[in-house]
């Protein structure tokens, strides 16, 4: 009960699912918070027990010094009195009333004199004068987006829960209302819990990141941290790095990259027994031809298996080891690595074997 | 002519309808979310009137609301009867009625997305907010389904309110009984003429609301345009 250190959120629960049980246990600032996951992780659910749409079986979950559930107390607020804003996926707004009317829908106990110019503000704010008359299916998902968001906020929520807010949108208005977002996080400024699977969203929008897998916290903390230096392989994986290798220690600073079929430098003191050593497909770099020579630290013949491209970034498919003659193993790759399509330009006039080379520094080591 | 059995279908279906409006509906609404054996048996027992010839479910009734019937002797000790009066017709009609309002009330409320529903509620909104200005308006055509449906069923009620109600000119003789003694009575012209009179009613009725219907879902398309 120390006064001192209160937390606006502190969330603590346990909640039997069909197939494993949500159980976590974190603490949220005044920021927003990305809770990044695979499908099916609990990602949903946590925001849906924090908003009291569902009871969590177990736990404590305390706002601002109001507890909302404690199960030993046998308390849960019901939804309405928690005072949580939540925009869900499909934004649920009510397709029977105008988006002002939406808007106003959480301000109903207000007397109209004040509710009128409020409703009239958050329309302003959410760049939807002119709209307001209009109902939900006349406008455009990125406007149904900020009429969501509008009505949510119109409460002043002391918390504000985003499920996947970006996953209904094109791709075209996915940008636009991710800086959207971003700004009304600025505005906002008190614990915002934001779900989604998409790593760069999650970096892109929260402060710090929650990394939920199968119901348990997998990784928690500063997001260029965990970015860096993941806890574990499983959170490697989750926050998007494609490359890994198993590992057999040589010193404390060489290792044997097994899979990659060499031995690099690492820049991290390996900690007791490393397991694997991952490398993020974006800082692998490429070795041109004039500079061979001087950077031979982790650097390595590769040959070329497959390019992907998009747009604006080439997805390299290499082989650490000479083409073998066999056809079987003809799509196996070993490095996966993302280059700018003018540096892929340049490279691929050069003849193969090209070059990469494993900044010792972007080498990090994960256990088990 | 005595008309008086159009005056007594039309206040016997009005009013069973109305009943059985607010009697489905709040049953269909008890009913949302609740699982298990327990409730199979009670979608049984609110199915039962339209699965059972109408003379049983008038049988039955007979049996609950007569003098040595467990309501019959309650409301007795009150000084009150019921069978074989006008009431009685409303009570047969209100429960054939039902399982067409439990059924299709159910199948609308069912049909709406919950996340309406807990939007609405992490906004603040009681569980009677919720259902009065959310759910209700957007169950809304399947309720005016199931109200047309009970109403044209208590228009056409004929076995349970002969057992439960008889045919008491002027005061239980609805029109279908009414054309059902004419037959027994050899007066075919009668008999002809009611069923004239009961084709025309239902034919207005079904208009109207037809027309009162199309008009609301004309409002309605206004949100659901494109």
């Amino acid at each position: 009960m120390g006064a001192a250190l209160t937390v606006p959120l502190e969330v603590q629960i346990a909640h039997k699912l069909a197939d494993f049980t949500l159980d976590v246990n974190f603490v949220a600032a005044d920021e927003p918070l990305s809770v990044l996951g695979p499908s099916g992780a609990g990602k949903s659910m946590l925001l849906r027990c924090i908003a009291g749409l569902e009871r969590a079986g177990r736990g404590r979950i305390v706002l601002n010094g109001r507890t909302l559930l404690d199960s030993e107390k046998k308390i849960h607020l019901p939804a309405r009195e928690r005072r949580v804003g939540m925009l869900f996926q499909h934004y649920g707004l009510f397709p029977h009333r105008t988006l002002a009317e939406n808007i106003a829908f959480g301000i109903q106990q207000l007397p109209l004199g004040e509710r009128g110019p409020r409703v009239a503000a958050l329309v302003e704010r959410a760049h939807l004068s002119g709209l307001e008359n209009r109902y939900p299916r006349e406008v455009s998902g990125g406007e149904q987006q900020r009429a969501a968001l509008a009505r949510a906020l119109a409460i002043e929520p002391e918390a504000l829960l985003l499920d996947e807010p970006l996953s209904a949108l094109d791709a075209h208005l996915r940008s636009q209302m991710e800086a959207e977002l971003q700004s009304a996080f600025d505005r906002y400024a008190r614990p915002s819990l934001l779900v989604t699977h998409n790593v760069e969203e999650a970096y892109r929008l929260g402060k710090r990141l929650l990394v939920l897998s199968r119901g348990r916290i997998a990784a928690f903390g500063d997001k260029d941290d965990i970015f860096l230096r993941p806890p574990s392989l499983e959170v490697a994986r989750l926050t998007g790095c494609k490359n890994f290798s198993r590992v057999r220690l040589i010193d404390r600073q060489c290792i044997e990259a097994i899979d990659w079929h060499c031995r690099v430098r690492v820049a991290q003191i390996p900690s007791a027994a490393p397991a694997y050593v991952g490398i993020r497909a974006h800082h692998v770099r490429f070795v041109d031809a004039d500079e061979r020579g001087e950077q031979a630290e982790n650097a390595f013949p590769c040959w070329l298996v497959r390019a992907s491209q998009t747009p604006f970034r080439v997805t390299l498919y290499l082989r650490l080891i000479p083409p073998t003659k066999s056809t079987e193993k003809k799509d196996e790759f070993d490095l996966q690595v993302e280059v700018t399509r003018e540096r892929w330009a340049r490279l691929r006039d050069q003849p193969e074997p090209f070059r990469v080379m494993l900044p010792p520094d972007a080498l990090f080591l994960v256990s088990e | 002519m005595d008309w008086s059995p159009v005056w007594i279908s039309l206040a016997t279906s009005v009013t069973a309808t109305a009943i059985t409006m607010v009697a489905g509906l709040a049953a269909a609404i008890w009913r949302e979310g609740r699982r298990g054996p327990a409730m199979a048996v009670v979608d049984g027992v609110f199915l039962l009137p339209l699965v059972l010839p109408p003379t049983v479910v008038g049988f039955f009734l007979l049996l609950l609301l007569g003098r040595n019937g467990p309501i019959g002797r309650l409301l007795l000790q009150f000084g009150a009867t019921i069978v074989f009066s006008w009431p009685a017709t409303v009570i047969a009609a209100a429960v054939v009625a039902f399982p067409l309002m439990y059924l299709t009330g159910r199948a609308a409320l069912e049909q709406v997305d919950l996340q309406y529903l807990q939007a609405a509620r992490t906004l603040g909104a009681s569980e009677w907010r919720v259902f009065r200005e959310v759910e209700l308006p957007l169950a809304w055509p399947g309720v005016v389904a199931g109200t047309i449906l009970s109403f044209a069923r208590a228009l056409g009620e004929f076995g349970a309110t002969l057992m439960v109600a008889g045919n008491i000119p002027g005061r239980t003789a609805t029109i279908p009984i009414a054309i059902y003694f004419a037959v027994e009575a050899d007066d075919i012209g009668r008999a002809l003429a009611w069923c004239a009179v009961d084709v025309i009613i239902s034919l207005a009725l079904l208009g109207g609301l037809y027309y009162w219907t199309h008009g609301q879902s004309l409002g309605r398309a206004r949100w659901a345009r494109r």
